[in-house]
């Protein structure tokens, strides 16, 4: 399908998925479908699942019960490689820009030439040329989340999520992700992202899904969710309340 | 006062002058001491990686008999590899003891747990670390384990050279598997201790200036080597 429609990202599906701990519901999605063109943006507030359920939805996390599938078939590992995060702590290497990089194209059996080559092009994507040979844990933030990026970009994923990879960034930083990740998106790549920012929502969704208390509680275009939310529990978030 | 004064005097000579019987000495020491250390390096680093990311029933235990390992008491040591070694023990057929291999092997099961001990406790806080990113980047747990030996190798480096400070300023076991025989297994702590007790003083000074100027080197590079890693953020504490 995707070789048909290269543009068109992976469609992703949750079915009946829960994850209980101590009686507690952690997480009861019943039914959530991404399959719009443009970026799936998470919102809600801290406690309401949404890092949970970007785990279970990369495999990261075997939940109680319930089913992920991915272009109607259930998660394999064969898709699971065709995934990548980017946690909202990078977690860079110990060794160069260019290493970190190229640790990830080793894995795909690149010859030497073509990871050179590919290691050029994606600092590039990222603005980090010039830092090849810099240690990665000496970049800066920004720089660093931008490495995590375009390392998990190295994997040419289908789908790439992104938990608040941005949460600890300054508005410029901020901004140079979100370029990344809009391009991501116009390539094709299905983009899941955790966000607190009601801003950054307005900035790149296509289609928000709005968490609460491990449930979800809304799932629309941006544009009906941002201007005319349905529930309660969507309304206060978006108006700044301190929902909890 | 003035003996001790002459001794010094004689002591400086021969470390200045470069004695050959002190530098043989000097150099055996480090042969044994090296070789036991890479041979603890290439059996406790995979040991104590692969109990860092491994989970099986029994774990917490073979950690807490690694950790008392560490504290073996030298002469215990000794005393064991004799055995194994000597005519009437396991391994007596192969006429070691009182060799400089002996010597080797018992600094080996001395460093062993040391390096294995260390390399667990820094391996499992980066494998902590790692833990999701590697996941997420499909690689398993065991495919894991070279990268966290390779990433936390500033800190491995740090313990082979606590391993080999140990190694190096060990008597007990060395003494009682050596046999400190001159020019075949007389090694800096065996000696210092022979002659202390003969009175010749001089030459028991002369290694002891050298011991310590080994230890303070191997201290002064274990700190050059935890502040590069702070520099770099590569510390994880």
């Amino acid at each position: 399908m995707r070789d048909l429609m290269p543009d068109m990202p992976s469609r992703l599906e949750i079915s009946d998925l829960a994850i209980e701990r101590k009686g507690r519901v952690l997480l009861d999605v019943p039914r959530l479908s991404l399959d719009g063109p443009g970026p799936t943006l998470i919102l809600g507030p801290n406690g309401a699942g949404k890092s949970l359920l970007l785990r279970c939805l990369h495999g990261l996390i075997q939940a109680d019960r319930g089913r992920v599938l991915q272009d109607g078939l259930d998660l394999t590992a064969d898709h699971k490689a065709r995934q990548a995060m980017v946690f909202q702590q990078p977690v860079l290497l110990r060794r160069s820009v260019a290493a970190n990089l190229d640790f990830v194209l080793k894995r795909k059996r690149l010859g030497r030439a073509a990871r050179k080559a590919r290691i050029a092009d994606l600092l590039a994507e990222g603005g980090l040329d010039g830092k090849a040979r810099q240690s990665a844990r000496s970049l800066s933030g920004g720089e660093a989340q931008r490495l995590a990026i375009l390392r998990a970009l190295a994997l040419d994923p289908e789908t790439l999520f992104l938990d608040e990879p941005t949460s600890a960034l300054d508005p410029t930083a901020t901004q140079a992700i979100e370029a990344m990740i809009l391009r991501a998106s116009a390539r094709g790549v299905r983009i899941v992202m955790v966000t607190h920012d009601v801003g950054q929502a307005r900035r790149l969704a296509a289609d928000i899904v709005m968490m609460q208390g491990g449930r979800v509680v809304e799932h629309g275009t941006a544009r009906q969710v941002l201007e005319a939310p349905k529930c309660q529990a969507s309304r206060q978030y978006l108006a700044g309340w301190l929902v909890t | 006062m003035q003996n001790f004064a002459s001794e010094f005097s004689r002591a400086t000579q021969l470390v200045l002058t470069g004695d050959p019987d002190l530098w043989a000495i000097v150099v055996l020491s480090l042969q044994v001491s090296v070789c036991a250390v890479l041979i603890s390096a290439v059996i406790g680093m995979p040991v104590g990686a692969a109990l860092a990311v491994a989970r099986f029933p029994g774990r917490r235990a073979l950690i807490i008999l690694m950790n008392a390992l560490m504290g073996f008491p030298p002469v215990v040591v000794g005393l064991l590899v004799y055995l194994m070694l000597s005519r009437s023990g396991p391994l007596g057929v192969l006429e070691l003891l009182y060799t400089p291999t002996a010597m080797i092997i018992a600094q080996t099961v001395l460093v062993t747990p040391i390096i294995a001990a260390l390399t667990r406790q820094v391996v499992e806080l980066l494998a902590e670390e790692y833990s999701e990113q590697l996941r997420s980047l499909g690689v398993s747990r065991l495919a894991s384990v070279p990268t966290l030996l390779w990433d936390a190798r500033l800190a491995l480096v740090t313990a082979l050279l606590a391993g080999f400070g140990r190694a190096i300023a060990e008597v007990g076991a060395v003494i009682i598997v050596g046999g400190n025989i001159n020019h075949v297994t007389r090694v800096m702590t065996t000696t210092i201790a022979l002659e202390t007790s003969k009175g010749n003083l001089a030459l028991a000074l002369a290694l002891g200036a050298i011991l310590i100027g080994i230890a303070v080197a191997v201290n002064a590079m274990v700190s050059a080597l935890t502040l590069r890693a702070e520099q770099e953020g590569l510390r994880h504490a």
